[in-house]
This record gives structure tokens, sequence and C-alpha cells, in this order.
């Protein structure tokens, strides 16, 4: 068994508003040395598969299948043995 | 003319659609499970808005991978007209029908209220019924949380030199859409999605009637 663990996030030429109010709030905290967020998300897939080739040649479909909109996100993996 | 109204689960304009429709002379509306497989017998398709699947991953990312999403692709390619509000919009720009993607409003804020709007295309096949009136300015209400159009320059430029830019937002911009976007078409002109929601406002009682006009320009 594998665990393929996806970080999305937004591309940087899109505003990500969510992590601009974040920036705000932390700044208003007293942490004026943040200068800018950016909210992604991780999404963790277990798998059936233990050739590490083969688990990252099919998350990859998964990813341009259904878990990235390529239009505004970018995405990254790693495949971890669980 | 003969209209499919998709029900996936999560939609909750589906039945203000189907109302809507039907309210026009001419229009027969029936609704659709997501899980049909054809849309052979109808002449139009309508997407209503609402929160399908929870908007679980993406808004409309998995209604846009749903088993009907087949036969419309076939809908969209035989030259059928489909209508996306909302939520419609947004599956149909994730399923690739339709370029670009909706994204959460720049305020973050949800809003709903009614807002002025630009028909910026009164030749689609959609709007031939505001330039028929002479309307190029109208009220139609909004109510979404992740309305905000974004696409690439390259794919801005093509929807405003093909004309595909239908509507835009003509006061303040609610989400922070590009160009104002609240709707646009394909390519080919048969794909409608618009964030605004011209099935809420049918009759003077709804606050605007403006709405009517695009199902109405639908039937010719």
């Amino acid at each position: 068994m594998t665990k393929g663990i996806v970080t999305v996030s937004l591309k940087q030429n899109v505003l990500d508003p969510q992590g601009q109010a974040v920036l705000h709030s932390l700044q208003t905290l007293g942490f004026p040395e943040a200068q800018n967020v950016r909210i992604g998300k991780s999404i963790e897939v277990w798998l059936e598969e233990s050739n590490p080739q083969q688990a990252e040649s099919r998350l990859q479909e998964m990813c341009e299948a259904l878990l990235v909109n390529s239009v505004i996100e970018d995405y990254r993996f790693e495949i971890v043995e669980v | 003319m003969r209209c499919a109204v998709l029900v996936f689960p999560g939609s909750n304009c589906d039945s203000d659609l189907y109302k809507a429709a039907n309210s026009v002379e001419g229009l027969e509306a029936e609704y659709v499970w997501y899980k049909s497989e054809s849309l052979d017998s109808f002449d139009a398709v309508l997407i209503p808005g609402g929160f399908s699947y929870g908007d679980a991953l993406r808004v409309g990312a998995l209604a846009a991978r749903a088993p009907v999403l087949k036969a419309l692709r076939g809908a969209a390619d035989s030259g059928i007209r489909i209508l996306g509000i909302c939520n419609g919009f947004q599956i149909l720009t994730e399923c690739g029908l339709l370029p670009g993607a909706l994204h959460r409003n720049s305020g973050l804020r949800f809003i709903c209220k009614t807002t002025p709007l630009q028909v910026v295309n009164t030749d689609c096949q959609f709007t031939t019924g505001y330039k028929k009136n002479s309307v190029t300015h109208i009220h139609l209400p909004i109510a979404h949380g992740e309305g905000n159009y974004t696409c690439d320059s390259e794919t801005l430029r093509k929807l405003e030199d093909n004309g595909q830019i239908v509507f835009r937002y003509s006061g303040n911009n609610p989400n922070g859409s590009v160009a104002n976007i609240a709707g646009i078409t394909n390519e080919a002109g048969n794909v409608l999605g618009m964030m605004p929601h011209p099935e809420r406002a049918m009759t003077k009682w709804m606050g605007s009637e403006d709405g009517r006009i695009l199902f109405e320009s639908m039937r010719h």
C-alpha cells in the first residue's frame, strides 16, 4: 500500500482573497514580517499499489482527471509507503 | 421545444428553473437525473444553480464528471442550446465546455442581491429577444460565493474577439471577475454559462422580469 500526497495551490497569477484576508489578520496580530499568504489544499490518496513508479503515474492521471483544475491551480505530489 | 433540466445531488434551483421554463409559451421542461445516459429527446438543456455534491473538491468539479456529462457533451457537439446558471456555469467550465474557471469572490462574501448587467452581445442564440426589445441594460439577481470568473489573457482576447462575452456587470463588479464578465458562450455560441439567475426574474413581483426574455429568445 502506498499513499500519494497531492499539494494543490492557486497559480501565482490567480488572486487568492482568502490568503489576503489571512495575511491581514496575521499583520493585525503582530506579525508584520508576514508579507504574503497563499492558501492551498492537501489531498491524500491511499493506493493499492506497491510499485512507486506505477503509483506515481496513476496519481498523475488522477490529478489531471479530477483532483486539479489546471486553469487556476498548480500541484505537486509525493508518494510514501504506508 | 423540449428542455431538459439536469438535477444533480445538491442542485437547488432546479425547481425554479423548471417552473420558469414551463411558464414560457413554447418551452416544455422536464427533469433529468444526473445518472441519465441520454439527452437525445431534448432540444435544449438547462443546468441549474445550487451546490452540486456540496461543492466538494471544487465548485462543479464532481458534477462535471457525472454520468450525464457524456450525453451533455454530445448535445453540445450537436449544436443544441445549453444554458448553465450559477453552479451550472461552474459545471460548464469544470467540464471544459466553456473556457476559464470560477473561484472565490474577491470580497470573500456570499453575495445575494439584484445586480445591473449589460447585455454585451444581443446577437447570440440566447439574447436575440433583448435586441428585438431594444434592451441592453437589465437587472438580474445573483446569489453566489464563487462567481469570480478568471481566465488567461489569451483566452480573454479570444472571448472578446469572438463576441463570446454575453453579459457584463455594469455597476460595481460584485465578485472581481475578469473584465466584469457575468456570462459567456462557447465559440460556437450554443453553450451559455452565466452567474446571474434569469429564472428568478420572470415576473414583476419577483423584482424584475428581465430574465423572461432570455428564455423566450431560446425558442427561435
